[in-house]
């Protein structure tokens, strides 16, 4: 595995109309971290993971994987690319079973037909390994706790092998103990060695099971902070801009000054 | 409620011989309804200890059975009821209407309108609905008899023009729909209007065909297998496949180490299906035998089912009907599907059309209409099929038809008017969606939809 970072945005910018939502975004995701993104509503958060999984293409500005710049114009190319994205809907199928979600769209198949028993199989493998406990995968996804539709959408975007798990506030509507799976199960991910990149409002979710944190304000970077060496209250202030200092102040003549 | 803290530690200990870390997990509590259950690192399955696991044999079974009930999941129960009521109602009143004879030309009155309800249950699994069906099917018999009466072209030809043309509707619909964004039932709508108009145009002046009797489609319909055996062979092929593709599954999974039903249940269930294939066997010899056109009713069926339960299309359809946002995320083509289920609802519709046609012998300016699409629609829904989408399965057309064509059989027996049948279709047809309403709203109450 090299040592660079496995996806990286370099000056990534974004313009919908008269709204300039990213401006020269910098970020790089590492194998085996959890970064978390944080930022007030409107910092550009969920545009970023769009324009990372395809949704929207960047107006500026390049995404590198694994080193080498890519372009990104469909969400199946970022798939190929290795980028799994859970949304923040989940967009599971109520009516289809655990195993009919996690194979949607890829369905194992024997003589052209589908072939369930293999389907199961790996399912229940990859159920075991990411230790989810569900009461069946042989249930309508109906029949699931909130909590255990997440874990089922998370399990779901490792089925291709991904690099690269996005995850766009996959605790925003769970209650305690669901949450603390969802966690656990971040962890795991992250032991495995896959770089994930998680959208949060949630401080405490984020201080928890984050590597790095980088902030977004007003589409803008705002800091990336090791999550050990810093506190709750600077990465807050970092999200509302009660950082204006100094040195910030500076810094901001400095780039005015060379412009 | 709380077990000792230190009962865990002390056991890893003797285990692997050194302390280790003790996890967060094992100083929860335990016990209470919302306690997360304890998860040792290692060795976790991915079953969960809350879940209520059906216990083995017959007892199981019974449990099941209530449970699925209790939680809304009627499945086709409610129609294979009120099937018995019908049967026995009738059959109290009039002894002619359990006869032999009167059951073998139910099976083949039932074909025409079971064919339409098959198109219409996969139209009804998108959540969408078709109104076209009735036009369509008499559009395409007009164009199988003009063709094949009037212009004397060849019969095999006629019937591929039929079909196309059935499954050429199917492509303009799904076109608006699925392209355009029109919304089904507008679509269809005006799809019922103007089909009907171009069958007008077809069928001429005149406008009645009569059909010669010795074409394919009449033959299709009207050729009756007097051998015993052919009943009987059929009710055994069936039996044998049933039993074989569950036993062959059985131990494809028993090798993969994954849940299998258990011998006593298939064989259970291989009971049950034996003895609805003989009885009806039997049923259909002790007059003249066994129709074909049951037969192509029965193959469509089985045939479909398979598509919708054991292919990556089938899977898709059902996708969409759950989530269409989700499907599109999974790279599901959504638009090719909503145009291909149109074509197949469509050429259903064709095919159903032509047996109607062969069952009257002619095509006229009436085929297709009445209540034909009331029928045909009502048969998918009666026999189970959700007309929210997601949930259905082929088989419901055969025994919503089979429900309708039973009251039509017995209404016409006790030689009740038109004005009645109709008064009593509709009844049914309303208890039948009540029922679907309901059971989706205990569904959703029980976390199922």
């Amino acid at each position: 595995m090299t040592a660079g970072p496995v996806l990286a945005l370099r000056g990534v910018s974004k313009r919908f109309g008269a709204v300039q939502a990213l401006t020269a975004i910098e970020l790089e995701v590492n194998a085996g971290e959890v970064l978390a993104l944080v930022g007030d509503n409107g910092a550009g958060k969920s545009t970023l993971v769009k324009a990372i999984a395809g949704v929207h293409q960047p107006d500026d500005g390049v995404i590198e994987w694994q080193g080498s710049p890519v372009t990104v114009h469909r969400p199946q190319d970022a798939q190929q690319l290795g980028v799994a994205t859970v949304y923040q809907d989940l967009a599971l199928c109520d009516n289809l079973d655990v195993v009919g979600n996690l194979f949607l769209g890829r369905e194992l198949k024997r003589f052209g037909v589908l072939d369930e028993v293999a389907m199961e199989k790996r399912s229940r493998a990859l159920l075991d390994t990411l230790s989810i406990r569900i009461p069946s995968v042989r249930i309508p996804i109906a029949s699931l706790s909130g909590g255990q539709r997440q874990v089922v959408a998370i399990a779901r975007s490792l089925i291709g092998s991904p690099k690269v798990v996005l995850l766009d506030e996959p605790t925003a509507a769970l209650g305690v103990e669901q949450t603390a799976q969802v966690l656990d199960l971040v962890e795991r991910l992250r032991d495995s060695g896959l770089a994930v990149l998680l959208i949060s409002h949630n401080m405490a979710d984020v201080m928890a099971v984050a590597d790095r944190v980088a902030v977004l304000r007003l589409g803008r970077n705002n800091g990336v902070f090791a999550r050990r060496s810093t506190t709750q209250e600077e990465i807050i202030s970092a999200i509302t801009g009660a950082t204006d200092n100094a040195v910030t102040r500076r810094q901001a003549r400095g780039t005015e000054g060379s412009a | 409620m709380i077990d000792d803290p230190n009962a865990p530690l002390q056991e890893s200990r003797q285990e692997d011989g050194s302390p280790r870390q003790r996890l967060p997990e094992e100083s929860m509590p335990i016990g209470g309804v919302n306690a997360p259950v304890p998860v040792a690192a290692e060795a976790t399955p991915a079953v969960d200890p809350r879940l209520i696991v059906r216990q083995e044999g017959v007892k199981g079974y019974l449990g099941e059975f209530r449970r699925r009930l209790s939680s809304g999941e009627l499945g086709s129960l409610p129609v294979i009821l009120a099937l018995i009521v019908i049967w026995a109602v009738f059959g109290s009143m009039n002894s002619s209407f359990l006869s032999a004879q009167n059951i073998s030309n139910l099976s083949q009155q039932i074909v025409g309108t079971g064919l339409i309800a098959i198109g219409v249950v996969f139209v009804l699994l998108l959540g969408e609905i078709d109104l076209s069906v009735g036009s369509v099917s008499g559009l395409c018999a007009a164009i199988f008899a003009v063709l094949e009466v009037t212009h004397g072209v060849n019969q095999w030809v006629a019937l591929a023009c039929a079909l196309v043309s059935g499954a050429g509707v199917g492509l303009v619909q799904g076109f608006f729909f699925a392209r355009v964004g029109v919304p089904a039932f507008v679509v269809t709508l005006a799809g019922n209007l103007g089909w009907n108009g171009l069958m007008l145009q077809i069928l001429g002046a005149s406008g009645t065909v009569n059909l010669s009797g010795r074409d394919i489609v009449s033959r299709l319909y009207s050729t009756v297998y007097g051998q015993q055996i052919a009943a009987y062979g059929l009710a055994t092929a069936g039996v044998a496949l049933f039993l074989g593709a569950s036993l062959v599954d059985c131990g494809r999974r028993r090798a993969a180490g994954v849940p299998y039903r258990p011998v006593t249940d298939i064989a259970l269930r291989t009971v049950l299906l034996a003895a609805v294939a003989y009885a009806a066997a039997y049923t259909l010899n002790q007059y003249k035998g066994l129709p074909l056109a049951l037969v192509v009713l029965l193959a469509f069926i089985v045939v479909l089912d398979f598509v919708l339960r054991r292919t990556g299309y089938g899977r898709q359809v059902f996708a969409l009907g759950g989530n269409i946002e989700g499907a599109r995320r999974a790279g599901i083509n959504v638009a090719r599907i909503r145009i291909t289920v149109f074509m197949i609802c469509s050429t259903m519709a064709a095919i159903g059309g032509l047996f109607l046609a062969a069952q009257i012998q002619s095509a006229s300016q009436t085929s297709g209409g009445g209540n034909l699409l009331m029928n045909a629609i009502a048969a998918a829904v009666i026999g189970g099929t959700s007309l929210f989408g997601g949930r259905g399965s082929t088989w419901s057309a055969l025994l919503g038809a089979l429900v309708i064509g039973s009251i039509q059989s017995g209404m016409n027996i006790e030689g009740l008017s038109n004005a009645i049948q109709f008064m009593i279709t509709g009844a049914v047809l309303l208890a039948a969606v009540v029922i679907d309403s309901l059971a989706r709203r205990t569904q959703k109450a029980a976390g199922r939809v």
